[in-house]
């Protein structure tokens, strides 16, 4: 069989030959050769289903030319396709009729007017007048189908994109079609509300205006708005997206098609947390998370109140020059929310300025940067497409909901089987084909015991066929296999994952690492240099005794260190030992560079105010280490400055440079000391630049297509390329004293002395869910009511054990102090353990972090007080 | 807890092993969901939808598609009267029109005293005694006014109750037998009977 | 006159009131077929239903034996038998299931046996209560009896059958769509290719689905041999049918007749089958096979009831349903009818179908009921003209099953022939019958 081999077939297309791809839909054969078939059904991230009828063309076939779907028909060799006949015309036109038949005539106040396929393709084909003089369908409208989505059923067309979203690739079939014939409606269940973290989505790829968003609703004309390519920077995962606004508002976010990354989907938090941005500037409290720093601040007599930049930067640079003069007595923390640029800024202010290498974008939650560099990098397409990928995280969908989206198809269409590591439950559960149920304090064993492959350790709760399962799906040096490593459990050690990942990673030399890190631009930072034993551009420089995070925080409240620099307003809010962070700060003097208020501002002496997303240019480096483009939308509020400038003018007050002068120029800096891609990304020569050590193949967006991405058709207009996605590698040139990560340079394995488990207590899960009290939920009015309370999670062995029904509200004993909580069934949680979540407040308010987790300790327990 | 009686779940726990894939199960548990509830009561899609591994949504989207589910209260009586082509023919208009006076409410809707719900039906594959009604699919050959009034004064006393029980029970024959092998023993013979017929395809290919 | 002295071939029973019983059945040759058929080779069984020419009785006439053979590549893993009845003015599947259950039984494990299926499922539409309790029971006995289950007849064939009840929904009818009922799904037609489930049926594995009547004739074959079938009829309509008569005349009902050897006049005027029309009215126009199928005139009485000639007058015998109207039924209420319940049955996949049977519903409601205007003659043929480009016979069409196309089938054919009624109605303002 030749034909195996051809990677073309001959078509013909109107009369001309052309090439195409064998097995390619009509439909993306036509447009690759410059004829758009009108669609609306079609989707190209979802399987073809051939509804809506409205891209028949016609193919001979052995009864002669007949009508076929585009969309879904398959070219083939010596296939002959006819797109502009009478007779396609004709029946093109029928359909659009039959869409109109029953379509409401209220595009003046519809949403979509003005982007709207169903209304262009009306305009450019339809004929002015209706033959349609019945009475049309009715529906009540709007409905309030969930949180953030609203229905407007007389609008649909019956397209089923949005249904086929849910269940085929969000793996939640909230909405479904109701009823038959044109009484077809999209509908929820009354008991169930369509609160899908992806439920923006159906709003972005719904061709009409029955899906609608609320925060969008009403907003804007589509006319009206301007937009940029950029990358969300909501967590790690790196989505691309267009950002629109008007006028200096944001007004909205729509994914845009990334082939290597988010394939035009977003989650919801990406997508609506815009107001987040603009923050609350009409009541000004800087200890308001909500609030946007709009002026520097300086603390006088006891209160924050605004002064000049000059008098700002001359306090800041006092205090933090007074603590410098100690070896030791000036550290910096965060970081991880800035451009690629902006670290690097603050990293030569820190290194170059203050003489210092205590500097740590993590907060103590994230994995040892040595380890992290030691690993054999993955990309999200690897992990998405690996024979095997086992999971070592969280809720994937809560922390990186498109990466679960990309590896839940890869398990849905079975070209990849999933091996959990089950901490707590999980969305992917249900496709795992090995769940390895792991406590609190028991990971590394796990992974001992996968690595080993046979002996099951005393106390763990799964059986030998599970872990020969797992072991099997591994295979011997695990080739073709991708691990997801992330932090769990904030309640635990770091050591205890770092060990499990380094005995894994040591075990299995062929396999590749994936680091699932939560915030926002982590990795860049990190390549960057914001780490104690990092340099810019992944170099790697041990023994310079740099503090991390926690131990700064220790050294601080021991009167070792004496100020710190906070990069980014929110620390208190996201160590899981606020208490330990407290009485640090209190010790200190402390200079906040940051965007937003926030409680930590309270032991601020000076606030810098910054700009953030949306409002500044550079790069950002997503989990996979791919480089991509943050770009401005509007003007930051204010006085806010970028990141690059405010490092700079605060060296002039030390009488140094920086040597940066603007975010280009500093991107011009990063590639010529370090070769890591920026300037070039930025140039959009290369675009995404992905720096894991090895060549990826390019792979080039997407066009952008109308109906995928509503919008995104003026994107071209306000003059957007049309391209991302090439490659570059990179070889950490940086200094002459950096070298890369070596398993010798990675902390875990040593000394780890996990306490035992009291069996009449439970260990503690501290999880993290998409929806906190983060910023960006309490800055966004829209999804307030998504953010949950705190609960305890228990499965019902354990709540039969202690006597409480899921409801009942419970006393707690924490190590530091005692909670009332209710408690709640959750057969995901493994026995003996109970899941918290974490940056959740209970009932009064009280993070409860704060009293019920042991910072110091390698895990933490509770016990209830039963009845 | 479930929402079944103990008897129903047990019933249900039996459908839902008669198919190779639970969601196959999902039109005979939405019959036995009726047969409880005399209609589709969230309760009963939340069970469903447990048993057969899908949303309530799409449970709900799923019954919605056939119009034996009622997704509200029905009357104890759901009277079908068919006014399709032969019945049309036969007077089925007229019919139905004197049945929603006999019952007092107009159709799709259910009398005053809750005991009967009026439906139009297609064509229900009687056209023989057109026009046709339907008592819980249930056929009384009745077609004359006088005897579809007898029928529904004789349903009000109860005296039709053993040959027409309460809307929702639908069959009343239990299954018994069946295939007892278990689940493997036929997929292993499914096998072996495929790879015999391959063999022999094979030879009859050379 | 009609020739009547064919062998009942399904309805033998027709005359006994406990013919659904397993003791009648057994009575009157029930199983042998079945204990002779487990003697042969499986592809010998098939090879009979090959010879006897045996067209499916469901609507689309394909031969039953070609439809087995055609997937010898590829082993069949379910049997699944068509019950869904719904096909408006046709209920012969529905006496079948009722009064002779057992013979659909025989027929099903026979074919299960020729394509070596150990799982069969028989999907029933659901408001055929007595006919599901039926059939039930008639599978308890044969499991009791050891007709069915593990080990038939102490053969090595083993088979399994399930009464699946539909709810109440047309579309099911279409094979695709009674698959995804039977995955437990909204019965939304598989769009094509595959055009058989023969390639991807349930759960994605080659599937055979065939007719009750279809399976109900597979007894008589085995005992008779395909020859015999095959010797019946004319042309390549093979046998005895069953036609269900239904309309303006004296005796509607289920006939089994010969096919080709009889014609529409015989089964319409024969006072052994339908009897004439009632009042001796003049007939007006008849359905030759089911509500999607064209209409004939009176002209046409005398053409044989076989599937090509019928096919040849630009029309189908389909489900073998034949209504015939009088010169006292209003055409134009019944093209309203019928296009209503296509509207109502319209699974709402397709956009041409969804909003074209709603439309074309709407406007024939205004033609019958006042508010019909002369353009809307014209118009519901162009929108016919969108749904079924070119309004042929077979259609072509714009949708993925031919339910679509099928809606045009009486509004044209009803247009054609009776375009005067049309204009009466406008001009009358609403029905004249009236
Ligand atoms: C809209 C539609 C409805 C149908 N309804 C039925 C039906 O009720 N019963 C039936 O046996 N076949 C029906 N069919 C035909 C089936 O799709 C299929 O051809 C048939 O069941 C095959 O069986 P046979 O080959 O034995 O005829 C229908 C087809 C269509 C397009
Ligand atoms: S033609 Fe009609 S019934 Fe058939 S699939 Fe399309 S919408 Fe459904
Ligand atoms: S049928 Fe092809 S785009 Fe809808």
């Amino acid at each position: 069989m030749s034909d195996v081999t051809r990677t073309t077939v001959q078509i013909t297309l109107d009369g001309r030959a052309i090439e195409a791809k064998p097995g390619e839909l009509l439909i993306e054969a036509c447009e690759r050769a410059g004829t758009y078939v009108p669609r609306f059904c079609y989707h190209p991230r979802m399987e073809p289903v051939g509804v809506c009828r409205m891209c028949l063309v016609e193919v001979d076939s052995p009864r002669g030319a007949t009508l076929q779907p585009a969309c879904y028909l398959r070219v083939s060799d010596g296939m002959n396709i006819v797109t502009d006949s009478e007779k396609v015309k004709k029946a093109q036109d029928g359909v659009l009729e039959f869409l109109l038949a029953n379509h409401p005539l209220d595009c003046p106040v519809c949403d979509k007017g003005g982007e709207c396929p169903l209304q262009d393709q009306t305009l450019a084909h339809g004929s002015g007048e209706t033959r349609f003089i019945e009475e049309k369908r009715h529906f009540v409208k709007p409905v309030e189908i969930g949180e953030l989505v609203l229905l407007d059923r007389e609008r649909c067309i019956q397209c089923s994109r949005c249904t086929r979203f849910a269940s085929e690739v969000a793996g939640d079939a909230q909405i479904a079609f109701a009823g038959r014939g044109d009484l077809i409606e999209v509908a929820t269940s009354p008991t169930q509300p369509f609160d899908s973290v992806f439920s923006g989505n159906v709003v972005q790829i719904c061709p009409v205006g029955a899906l609608t968003a609320k925060p969008y609703r009403f907003s804007a004309r589509p006319w009206d708005l301007e937009q940029v390519e950029s990358t969300c920077t909501t967590c790690a995962v790196g989505c691309r997206v267009a950002v629109q606004s008007s006028g200096n508002r944001l007004t909205r976010v729509l994914g845009v098609d990334s082939d290597p990354v988010n394939h035009g989907w977003l989650c919801d938090k990406g997508r609506f947390t815009l107001e987040s941005v603009d923050g609350n500037i009409l009541s000004f409290d800087p200890l308001k998370a909500t609030t946007r720093i709009t002026e520097p601040l300086l603390r006088r007599n006891g209160e924050l109140v605004p002064v000049s930049w000059g008098q700002a930067l001359a306090e800041a640079a006092s205090l933090l020059r007074e603590a410098s003069a100690k070896p030791g007595g000036v550290g910096a923390i965060g970081g991880a929310a800035l451009t690629n640029e902006g670290a690097f800024a603050w990293e030569r202010f820190v290194r170059g300025v203050l003489g210092s290498d205590s500097i740590d974008a993590q907060y103590g939650d994230g994995l040892d940067a040595a380890l992290l560099q030691a690993l054999p990098m993955a990309t999200i397409d690897e992990a998405a497409s690996a024979c095997t990928v086992v999971t070592l995280t969280g809720d994937l969908r809560e922390e990186l909901p498109i990466l679960f989206l990309r590896l839940r198809e890869g398990a849905v269409k079975k070209s990849s089987s999933i091996v959990e590591f089950a901490f707590g439950p999980s969305a992917l559960h249900s496709l795992a084909r090995v769940s390895l149920v792991v406590r609190p304090g028991e990971a590394h064993i796990v992974a001992q015991a996968v690595a080993s492959g046979s002996e099951v350790p005393v106390g763990v709760a799964f059986s030998e066929e599970e872990l020969r399962e797992a072991r099997r799906l591994i295979g011997e040096s695990g080739e073709g296999v991708v691990f997801v490593v992330g932090r769990p459990n904030l309640a635990e050690d770091a050591r205890v994952m770092e060990t499990a990942i380094r005995t894994l990673a040591e075990r299995f030399p062929d396999a590749k690492f994936l680091p699932a890190l939560r915030r926002s631009n982590v990795m860049g930072a990190l390549d960057m240099g914001l780490s104690p034993n990092l340099r810019p551009g992944r170099g790697f420089n041990a023994h310079k005794g740099g503090r991390d995070t926690l131990s700064q925080l220790e050294a601080l409240r021991k009167g070792d260190q004496w100020a710190v620099l906070l990069l980014g307003g929110c620390l208190l809010g996201n160590v899981a030992d606020p208490d330990g962070a407290q009485k640090a700060l209190e010790a200190a003097d402390v200079v906040v560079v940051t965007g937003h208020g926030g409680a930590t501002l309270a032991y601020a002496n000076v606030v810098l105010p910054a700009a953030i997303q949306h409002e500044r240019s550079g790069t950002v480096t997503n989990i996979e280490g791919r480089v991509t483009t943050v770009s401005p939308k509007i003007v930051p509020p204010g006085s806010a400055w970028p990141d690059v400038a405010i490092a700079a003018e605060l060296a002039e007050e030390f009488g140094q440079s920086i040597g940066l002068t603007s975010v280009e120029q500093t991107s011009r800096a990063i590639e010529e000391t370090t070769g890591y891609p920026a300037l070039s990304v930025m140039n959009d020569e290369v675009y995404d630049g992905v720096v894991v050590g090895r060549n990826v193949t390019p792979s080039p967006r997407r066009t952008l297509d109308p109906m995928a991405v509503p919008g995104i058709r003026s994107a071209n207009a306000v003059g957007l390329g049309s391209h991302t996605g090439s490659t570059v590698v990179v070889n950490a040139t940086g200094s002459a004293t950096t070298s890369s990560a070596t398993w010798n340079d990675v902390r875990a394995g040593r000394g780890l002395d996990v306490p035992l488990a009291d069996a009449y207590a439970l260990r503690v899960v501290l999880s993290r869910r998409l929806y906190d009290r983060g910023v960006a939920m309490q800055g966004s009015p829209a999804l307030h009511g998504l953010i949950p309370t705190t609960t305890l999670h228990l499965n019902h062995f354990d709540l039969d054990r202690l006597g409480v029904e899921s409801g009942d509200v419970v006393k707690v004993n924490g190590p530091k102090g005692t909670l009332e909580l209710p408690v709640v069934l959750n057969e995901g949680v493994a026995r003996g353990t109970t899941e918290i979540i974490f940056g959740t407040l209970d009932e009064s308010g009280e993070n409860v972090v704060k009293e019920l987790i042991d910072g110091s300790s390698v895990i933490t327990q509770v016990r209830l007080a039963t009845r | 807890m479930s929402h079944f009686r103990s008897e129903i779940y047990q019933r249900a726990e039996e459908l839902v092993a008669l198919y190779p894939r639970p969601r196959s199960a999902m039109l005979p548990l939405l019959h036995l969901a009726q047969e409880q509830d005399g209609y589709l009561s969230d309760e009963g899609i939340a069970e469903v939808a447990e048993l057969t591994g899908t949303t309530p949504a799409d449970v709900r989207g799923t019954a919605s598609f056939y119009d034996m589910f009622h997704l509200e209260p029905v009357g104890k009586y759901v009277v079908g009267v068919c006014t399709n082509i032969a019945c049309l023919l036969a007077g089925g208009e007229e019919f139905l029109e004197h049945a929603s006076k006999k019952l007092g409410c107009p159709v799709g809707s259910t009398s005053e005293d809750g005991l009967f719900t009026l439906e139009e039906t297609e064509c229900l594959a009687d056209c023989n005694i057109a026009p046709v009604v339907q008592v819980n699919h249930r056929y009384v050959r009745t077609t004359t006014p006088e005897t579809f009034d007898a029928m529904i004064d004789e349903l009000r006393d109860g005296k039709l109750d053993h040959d027409v029980p309460s809307h929702g029970t639908l069959i009343r024959v239990r299954r018994s037998g069946g295939l007892r092998a278990s689940r493997q023993e036929v997929a292993d013979q499914r096998i072996a009977a495929k790879a015999a017929r391959d063999q022999r395809v094979e030879s009859e290919a050379k | 006159m009609a020739a009547l002295d064919a062998p009942r071939i399904v309805t033998s029973r027709r005359d006994f009131a406990d013919s659904f019983t397993l003791a009648r059945y057994l009575d009157t040759g029930g199983y042998v077929a079945l204990k002779k058929a487990l003697t042969m080779f499986p592809e010998a069984v098939a090879a009979e239903v090959d010879a006897a020419s045996l067209l499916g009785r469901g609507g689309a006439g394909f031969p039953a034996g070609r439809k087995w053979s055609m997937l010898r590549k590829s082993p069949i893993s379910y049997l699944v038998v068509n019950g869904d009845e719904s096909e408006p003015a046709t209920f012969k599947d529905h006496y079948l299931v009722e009064r002779d259950p057992h013979q659909l039984v025989e027929g099903v494990i026979i074919a299960a046996y020729a394509l070596q299926v150990n799982q069969a499922f028989i999907f029933m539409r659901g408001e055929f209560a007595l006919g599901l309790e039926r059939v039930q029971q008639a599978l308890n006995d044969a499991y009791a009896h050891g007709a069915l289950g593990s080990k038939i007849f102490g053969s090595d064939f083993s088979l399994d059958v399930v009464v699946h009840p539909g709810a109440g929904a047309y579309i099911c009818g279409e094979e695709t769509a009674l698959i995804e009922a039977l995955e437990g799904k909204r019965g939304f037609p598989r769009i094509k290719p595959p055009f058989f489930p023969a390639v991807t049926g349930l759960y994605g594995e080659p599937t055979v689905v065939n007719n009750v009547e279809t399976m109900s004739n597979l007894p008589w074959i085995v005992n008779n041999g395909g020859a015999a079938f095959a010797a019946l009829g004319g042309g390549r309509s093979t046998g005895t049918r069953l036609f269900a008569l239904a309309g303006r005349v004296k005796n509607p009902g289920v006939y089994e007749v010969e096919m080709v050897k009889n014609t529409f006049r015989d089964l319409i005027y024969d006072p052994q089958l339908g009897g004439g029309i009632i009042d001796d009215k003049q007939i007006k126009a008849f359905i030759p096979g089911g509500v999607s199928a064209p209409w004939f005139g009176p002209e046409l009485l005398d053409l044989p009831l076989g599937q090509d000639e019928v096919a040849g007058e630009g029309s189908m015998l389909g489900s073998g349903s034949i209504v015939v109207m009088d010169e006292t039924s209003c055409v134009v209420r019944a093209v309203w009818r019928i296009t209503k319940f296509f509207s109502r049955e319209s699974c709402g996949q397709c956009t041409p179908c969804r909003e074209g049977s709603g439309w074309i519903e709407r406007a024939m409601y205004r033609l019958e009921h006042g508010g019909g205007r002369m353009e809307d003659i014209d118009l519901l043929l162009d929108l016919c003209d969108n749904i079924a480009p070119g309004l042929t016979w077979p259609p072509q069409q714009t949708t993925i099953c031919v339910l679509g196309p099928s809606i045009p089938s009486s509004v044209h054919s009803a247009i054609q022939m009776f375009r005067d009624d049309f204009v009466a109605h406008v001009q009358h303002g609403g029905c004249p019958h009236e």
